[in-house]
């Protein structure tokens, strides 16, 4: 069986679980500059740039992927939310790219694999993608609305880099997420496309959107639908939402994700909605109990948490959904399913 | 049911009309969920197509393009096509640039892009602009396989959709064979590396006809018939076509022209042409076209005739625009009654005349004491009926719909402030309804004009616009405390989302009204699918006419009740109905002869300890305290979950403490202070049964009959071995017992209730109803219990737990008239005169035979153990017909009563 198939068939006996964020275990480490720096030469101040992390402290690493392991994470996802050429260049490392994606890909399959030997259960690395810090579809300038600061090219080539040392470093899937911008995602989907012709085969990809305000769109403007109608081309692993907010406020949209969409459904929130300090504070047990109650529902196949999550959060949700029946794919009838901001659906 | 009430069950036009007729089956909406409808391409944003936007485009006046863009989608355009073939442009950048600005522009942006160029290299540039999911407009074999296949993999990896040409490499299809010939071969090809077929949009090329060269006069007919072919050979596959080719002859002549689109539509459509470039001011409504001219273009058009270029060529002038008999006809309307001119200008889309046209009608309805509203409800109603038919038959198009739209719009709005005007000389509201368009519609009319027309009657409408999701519409209820929903949706997937605005209130635990309308709306999808997913009441509301009575009764405490129980029960016959696959109704011998026949050997009736009448006054709160089931009363309170876990719920436990707390409060003031005075009367009377009536006698030898209680049947054809049940089944043919009842806990209510208001506290008169209603049914069950062992005593042993009273695990039934089991309401009145109840409890039975106070429980006891509860549901003309002679009252009447059960 190819990955795709193993994971599809072990979502249909349960429900799956990913792991939570890296950022938010991380923070907890209280690093400085010279422990992210280790004995690198380097131009740019590099504290807060986590992915470099790979490269120097990947014990730590190691330690928070095995901590989702323990856990009950399936589908544990690299730490190279950043580990892009665009938002490299804000720490003058654009060069290190390749090393760090390797790096992190190696430390996740080892964690990954050694768990797997020791009890057999078949997990999943997942190679994560950023949405970079720039964006295909809007203008950064007010006055200019037709400008860019990137082009599609540019944007699939930084991906391709991204992807082809993720693959090297050994990844299953690759995880385009926290899509803020559908156009981008489309870019770093056929860049995925493209690595999987050079490889001679298909590389699963899952996708994973993030709604700016509970309208329900993300900053690109697509609605949930809209965006399942853009990247369905893909055939994605999985589609699903991540961040946007609390697992309260992204129901709604989930709900209408899990109807229109006929792949798997991944949800990983963030723990609740930010309090007056910026600090995620929902208890593990609140969140693992939303999350149960999705379970309940029939609304989702994968599950995990976003930021302000930790291990004990994504236990919590591995218990609340453990032995529940995964939600059924649905059938929508064959229609043309286009997209403009909204999705629209025409009768074939 | 009095005949007063609403009549929601009847079956005429809808109001909004905009609804093809021809739409998708409603209950069969899985399978048919998407819009079956023509599918229309904005054509203005083409430089080869307009001279205009070619002129804005090469001064590089790309605001005013795209305001060109805003017009289209503003006018109706489902998809906006973008072409920039020009040779002085470098039309890589026109296309790039042009479509970065339009994606800045929401209300543009949010429909797909069709990306047109005759060069690869401008398409691919194009793509890659396009965040959503746009079509590809066009590949084709002309330059063979290879460069086909290879064009139409980056379209699949750019994910779009794909117009593909009846090219090959030999050149153009012009006959139906070879388009048939090229758009297989080129299916098959796409489908074969895996392109969804549903994203395949064939253009199998209109050319022009009538040209005066013969080998063209087919032209029309081969694009028909080849239609009608490539979607039975390509199946999922669309068609399209730019329709302003065929006339190409007759430019000039835009009278000509637009008669010709609108033929070729018409049987395009027909054949299964399902989308093009369509210009709304192109095109006629079918059947206003002239019909000489009509007939001259369809001969043209379906090549009927050898001379039918010559004829419509010799005939053309006289169409003209500038000649005169068009001038004629144009100015001809505006002699017509005004009711006449509404419609003309409806249906042809004609705002210059509307706003003096709705005044001249709202003074013709003021001489005749109407009002403003009547001009809606009348002559701008019927000419959106008209509108609707027309489109529902293929005659008219989208783009013309909208036009009428908004014809429509513009009256409404001059009627608006007139109404508003006469509304706030009324008195205040009758009742808050939250009204939407469900997400993922857009259409509103329908719903604007129900809502005006509960302004009218004095309901406040907070109106939450179109494309609202469901977590809005619950959190407008809740936040303006709204006494009831309704949704509006005019396209058929709409249905599906209002089903899960149903599931959403119930998960909410709302317990609200909730109302459905819109013309792809039906009572039977609203039963089969949206009533199933909300506890809470669930009425498809036919149209606007309509709305007023089914709002106020919903907001009326004493005719609610009624209506919804009808309601529910009509929608379960539906739903048996439809279960079972067997919507007939067997004949009433036939469902006589499947009748319920319990073991009254093995059960023999026990005689009661009891005959005759007997007040019950010696009953005080306090006892009825523990026979109170909680739950109803937290849902009273849209609390929703179970009594007494509710307590701890993780969302609503708190909410629901603090009230169960006040309750106790309020019920341990009321009991001590003696508040309300609870009072009953219990009837048991030998009987026996009598066909589907139970007969009830003065004394035990069954000699002198006091009442004749006729029963309704169950007439749905039923399963192998399920029988058609009657309460009368339950009583034995030779000596039995019937017991009767009626209880209230609302005696003394209104001096408390009074003083409430006038210290405006609803919190407590609120709290003080519900507790009076779950009084009043803690009495129906404590005194159901004392029948059980006392006064009928047919229970023996251990008493049951308060628990097991309230899951109803006891022997025996206590039906009441006007629900399932014995849905005629009537029978309250024939109860009420056996047991003198309105002298023993001080109940009073209103003319539609609701009961006052409304804290008040009425029925009958069946105590046979085999006896059981069960829904009546829909009967037969029959069956009225016999319960008319049985019950004594006229035809008339008995279909009054039994209207909400007949089939």
């Amino acid at each position: 069986m190819t990955i795709a198939e193993t994971l599809r068939a072990e979502a249909g006996k349960r429900i799956l679980v990913k792991d939570g964020p890296y950022g938010t275990a991380i923070q907890k480490l209280g690093l400085q500059e010279a422990d992210y720096r280790g004995d690198l030469t380097v131009s740019h101040d590099q504290k807060g740039n986590n992915d470099l992390l790979n490269l120097t402290r990947p014990a730590a690493i190691a330690t928070i992927c095995d901590a989702y392991v323990a856990a009950g994470a399936d589908v544990l996802a690299t730490n190279t939310f950043n580990a892009n050429r665009i938002s490299q260049a804000d720490y003058g490392l654009e060069d290190r790219v390749a090393e760090i994606n390797i790096a992190a890909a190696r430390i996740i399959r080892g964690c990954v694999d050694r768990a797997t030997a020791a009890d057999g259960r078949p997990r999943f690395v997942a190679g994560a993608l950023g949405p970079t810090n720039k964006t295909l579809s809007l203008s950064p300038r007010v006055s200019d609305p037709g400008y860019r600061e990137v082009d599609f090219d540019g944007v699939k080539a930084v991906y391709r880099e991204q992807i082809d040392a993720l693959v090297e470093g050994g990844v299953d899937i690759i995880l385009i997420e926290t899509v803020f911008d559908t156009l981008n995602a489309k870019a770093a989907a056929f860049a995925a496309a493209e690595a999987g012709d050079a490889l001679g085969r298909e590389l699963p990809v899952m996708l994973s959107m993030t709604l700016t305000d509970l309208s329900g769109r993300n900053l690109s403007g697509h609605t949930v639908e809209a965006f399942w109608h853009s990247i369905r081309h893909v055939k994605p692993l999985s589609v699903g939402l991540n961040c946007s907010f609390g697992a309260t406020e992204l129901r709604p949209h989930v709900v209408a994700l899990a109807k229109a969409a006929d792949t798997l459904i991944q949800v990983y929130p963030n723990a609740g909605l930010p309090n007056d300090l910026g600090e995620y504070d929902e208890a593990a047990e609140t969140t693992g109990g939303l999350i149960g109650g999705w379970a309940d529902e029939g609304l989702v196949n994968i599950v995990g948490g976003c930021c302000g999550t930790t291990p004990e959060h994504i236990a919590a949700m591995a218990r609340a959904v453990a032995g529940k029946r995964p939600r059924a794919l649905p059938r929508p009838p064959v229609a043309l399913r286009l997209a403009g901001l909204d999705a629209w659906s025409f009768a074939a | 049911m009095s005949a007063s009430a609403p009549q929601y069950d009847a079956d005429v036009a809808a109001v909004a009309a905009l609804a093809p007729p021809s739409a998708p089956a409603v209950d069969e909406t899985r399978d048919a969920a998407a819009i079956a409808q023509f599918i229309n391409i904005g054509e203005r944003t083409n430089v080869t197509g307009s001279a205009a936007f070619k002129k804005l485009i090469m001064a590089g006046d790309y605001a005013a393009a795209v305001e060109v863009a805003r017009a289209q989608v503003e006018n109706g355009a489902q998809v906006i096509d973008v072409n920039m073939d020009e040779g002085l442009l470098d039309s890589e950048h026109a296309m790039t640039t042009f479509l970065k600005l339009i994606a800045a522009e929401p209300d543009i942006a949010r429909v797909p892009v069709m990306v047109d160029s005759s060069k690869w290299s401008v398409i691919e540039a194009g793509l890659k602009c396009l965040a959503g999911k746009g079509i590809v407009n066009s590949i084709s074999l002309k330059e063979g396989e290879a460069a086909f296949l290879e064009h139409a993999r980056k379209v699949l990896r750019y994910g779009a959709a794909a117009v593909v040409m009846a090219f090959d490499e030999k050149g153009q299809a012009d006959t139906a064979a070879r388009k048939v010939e090229i758009c297989e071969r080129a299916y098959r090809t796409l489908v074969g590396i895996g392109f969804p077929p549903e994203d395949i949009i064939f253009d199998p090329n209109i050319f022009a006809v009538a040209t005066g060269i013969d080998e063209h006069n087919n032209y029309g007919v081969d694009f028909i018939e080849a239609c009608a072919e490539i979607r039975r050979r390509c199946p999922h596959a669309h068609i399209s076509g730019g329709v302003s080719n065929l006339s190409f002859s007759f430019r000039g002549n835009e009278p000509v022209r637009r008669a010709m689109h609108s033929v070729f539509l018409f049987h395009a459509i027909r054949a299964g042409m399902d989308m093009g470039i369509v210009n709304a001011g192109q095109l006629d409504v079918y059947d206003a076209i002239d019909p000489e001219l009509r007939e001259l273009c369809e001969d043209v058009v379906l090549n009927r005739r050898d001379d039918s270029t010559d004829r419509l060529l010799a005939a053309a002038a006289r169409f003209k625009g500038d000649g005169k008999a068009i001038e004629k006809a144009t100015d001809e309307w505006r002699l017509l009654p005004v009711a006449k001119r509404l419609e003309h200008a409806l249906v042809k889309g004609l705002d210059a005349f509307v706003v003096e046209d709705t005044e001249e009608a709202r003074l013709v309805a003021l001489n005749s004491n109407g009002r403003p509203i009547d001009v809606i409800e009348g002559p701008l109603m019927a000419g959106m009926n008209v509108v609707g038919d027309l489109f529902g038959a293929g005659k008219m198009f989208l783009p013309q719909v909208v036009k009428s739209a908004r014809v429509m719009k513009k009256a409404v709005a001059h009627l608006l402030p007139y109404i508003e005007a006469e509304k706030s000389a009324g008195s205040s509201s009758k009742g808050r309804i939250i009204m939407a368009t469900v997400k993922g519609d857009v259409h509103d009319i329908g719903k604007n004009i129900v809502g005006v027309v509960l302004q009218c009657n004095n309901f406040e409408v907070i109106d939450l616009g179109v494309m609202v999701p469901f977590q809005t519409i619950l959190q407008a209820a809740n936040d303006h405390q709204a006494d009831m929903i309704g949704l509006s949706g005019l396209i058929t997937p709409s249905l599906d989302e209002m089903v899960t605005v149903a599931s959403e209130m119930q998960r909410a635990g709302m317990t609200m009204p909730l109302l459905i309308g819109g013309a792809t709306t039906s009572r039977v999808h609203t039963a089969l699918r949206i009533a199933p997913a909300y506890e809470g009441p669930v009425i498809h509301v036919l149209d606007a006419s309509r709305a007023v009575g089914v709002a106020g009764t919903l907001v009326s405490d004493t005719l609610k009740e009624d209506l919804v129980a009808a309601t529910a029960t009509e929608y379960e016959a539906i739903r048996v109905a439809r279960a079972g696959g067997q919507s007939a109704l067997v004949d009433l011998a036939t469902a006589r002869a499947n009748a319920f026949a319990p073991d009254f050997a093995a059960h023999p009736p026990v005689r009661p300890a009891f005959t005759g009448v007997r007040a019950i006054d010696d009953v005080s709160v306090a006892d009825l305290i523990p026979y109170i089931d909680w739950t109803p009363f937290f849902r009273a309170w849209e609390l929703a979950g179970f009594y007494p876990a509710i307590l701890e719920d993780e969302v609503v436990g708190s909410a629901a403490t603090a009230l169960f707390t006040d309750a106790q409060a309020m019920l341990a003031q009321l009991s001590a202070e003696n508040w309300l005075s609870p009072r009953g009367v219990i009837g048991i009377w030998p009987a026996r049964r009598d066909g589907d009536d139970v007969l009830l006698f003065e004394g035990d030898n069954r000699a002198e009959v006091i009442a004749r209680l006729p029963f309704l049947r169950q007439q749905v054809a039923k399963r192998e071995g399920r029988p058609n049940s009657c309460l009368a089944d339950f009583i034995a043919p030779d000596a039995d017992w019937l017991g009767g009842f009626a209880v209230t806990a609302g005696a003394g209510i209104d001096a408390h209730s009074a003083r409430f208001k006038a210290a405006h506290d609803d919190y407590s008169d609120i709290m003080l109803k519900a507790l009076a209603d779950r009084l009043a049914e803690a009495f129906a069950e404590y005194l159901h219990e004392r029948v059980r062992r006392e006064l009928w005593g047919y229970e023996t042993g251990p008493a049951m737990s308060k628990d097991e009273l309230i899951r109803e695990k006891y022997q025996g039934i206590r039906p009441a008239p006007g629900y399932p089991a014995c849905p005629e309401h009537s029978l309250k009145r024939q109860l009420f005169d056996l047991m003198a109840a309105e002298a023993h409890t001080g109940i009073t039975l209103t003319d539609s035979f609701a009961m006052l106070p409304t804290a008040a429980v009425s029925g009958f006891y069946f105590a046979h153990p085999q006896s059981s509860y069960f829904g009546v549901a829909r009967i037969g003309r029959d069956q009225m017909a016999d319960y008319a002679t049985r019950r004594g009252i006229d035809l008339d009447t008995a279909e009054a009563w039994l209207r909400p059960c007949l089939d």
